[in-house]
C-alpha cells in the first residue's frame, strides 16, 4: 500500500480572492509582512499498488482527471510506502 | 407537437422542479425529471442540467456531478447535436464535463450573490435565443457563489470570434461596465454556447423569471426560443 499526499493549487495566472481576504486579515492582525497568500487544497489517499511507479501513475491520473481542474489548478504530490 | 424536456436531477439539485414547472406548466410542453443514476436519457428532445448544489459543491462545483452515470449519455446526446442547456450549477457541470470551455471560479467578492441582473443578448441566432433581439437587455436573477467565468485569452478570443458569448452582464441601458459585473467574470460573460451551437450554459436563472406571478418574465424568452427552434426545425424537415 502506498500513501499519496497531493497539493492542488490555483495557477499563478488566476486571481485568488480567498487568499487576498486572508492576507488582509493577517495584516489587520498586525502581520504586515505576510505577502502573496494563496489558498489551495490538500488531499491524501492510499493506493493499493504493487510498486511505487504504479502508485505514481494512478495518483497522477486521478489528480488530472478529478482532483484538479487543469484550466485553473496545478497539482503536485509525494508518495510513501505504508 | 410537444417538445420533450429531460431535466437531470443530481443529489443537491434544487432548481429541477422550477425548470420542470416552466417546461410543463408555463410552456405546455412535456417534461420529465431524470435521476442522475439512470444510464439513459430516454426519448428527449432537449436536456436541462438545473441549478443547485450537486454533491454539495464538494471538491469543485460540478466536479463530481460530471461523473454521475447519466452524464455519459448527456455527453453522447450533446456530441450527436442534441440540445443541452445548463443553468447555474448546470453550467458548472458542463464546463467540468468539457462540453463548454473555461471554468467558473469563486465570485471576486467572495460573497454569494442573489439578485436581479441585466443581461445583454450578444447572440440571438442560437437555438436558445432565437426569440430575443441582438442587443436586447433581459432582467433575470442570479444566485451563486461561484459564477466568475474564466478562461485563457486564446479561448476568449475564439469565443468572441465565433460569436459564442451569448449573454453579458450589463447596465439597464445595455452598457457593459465593471459595475454591472456581479462576480468578476472575464469580459462580463454570463452565458456561452459551444461551437456547434447545441450546448449552452448560463449562470443566471431564466426559470426563475418565467412565471408572470413572479412579475419578471424575460427568462421565458430563452425557453420559448428552444421550443420555437424545434418547431421551425420540424417544419423544415
Amino acid at each position: 500500500m502506498y500513501h499519496s499526499k497531493i497539493l492542488v493549487t490555483l495557477r499563478q495566472s488566476i486571481l485568488d480572492p480567498q487568499g487576498k481576504a486572508v492576507e488582509h486579515a493577517a495584516h489587520s492582525l498586525g502581520y504586515e509582512r505576510v505577502r502573496n497568500v494563496r489558498i489551495g487544497k490538500f488531499v491524501e489517499l492510499n493506493v493499493d499498488a504493487a510498486s511505487k511507479e504504479e502508485a505514481e501513475k494512478i495518483t497522477k491520473e486521478v489528480s488530472e482527471k478529478l482532483l484538479a481542474n487543469p484550466v485553473m489548478e496545478d497539482f503536485s504530490f509525494t508518495i510513501e510506502k505504508k | 407537437m410537444s417538445l420533450k424536456f429531460g431535466i437531470v436531477v443530481f443529489p443537491g439539485s434544487n432548481c429541477d422542479h422550477d425548470s420542470h414547472y416552466v417546461a410543463e406548466t408555463i410552456l405546455g410542453q412535456d417534461a420529465r425529471l431524470i435521476w442522475h443514476k439512470e444510464s439513459s436519457l430516454g426519448d428527449v428532445d432537449a436536456v436541462i442540467l438545473p441549478g443547485g448544489f450537486s454533491y454539495g459543491d464538494y471538491l469543485r462545483c460540478g466536479a463530481l456531478a460530471r461523473f454521475s452515470p447519466i452524464m455519459k449519455d448527456v455527453v453522447r446526446f450533446a456530441k450527436n447535436g442534441g440540445a443541452v442547456f445548463g443553468i447555474c450549477n448546470g453550467f458548472q457541470v458542463l464546463v467540468e464535463a468539457g462540453l463548454l470551455p473555461g471554468v467558473l471560479l469563486r465570485n471576486s467578492s467572495l460573497k454569494f450573490v442573489c439578485k436581479y441582473v441585466h443581461l445583454k443578448v450578444e447572440n440571438s441566432e442560437t437555438l436558445f435565443t432565437s426569440q430575443c433581439q441582438r442587443g436586447e437587455v433581459l432582467e433575470i436573477p442570479i444566485a451563486h457563489g461561484d459564477g466568475n467565468y474564466f478562461t485563457d485569452l486564446e479561448t476568449l478570443k475564439r469565443l468572441e470570434d465565433r460569436n459564442q458569448i451569448v449573454f453579458r452582464y450589463c447596465e439597464e441601458t445595455g452598457a457593459i461596465t465593471e459595475e454591472a459585473n456581479p462576480n468578476g467574470s472575464l469580459s462580463n460573460i454570463a452565458g456561452i454556447i459551444n461551437e456547434q451551437g447545441n450546448v449552452m450554459g448560463m449562470m443566471p436563472h431564466p426559470e426563475r423569471a418565467s412565471d408572470p406571478v413572479l412579475r419578471h418574465t424575460d427568462g421565458r424568452k430563452v425557453f420559448n426560443s428552444i421550443v420555437e427552434s424545434f418547431v421551425r426545425q420540424s417544419q423544415l424537415s
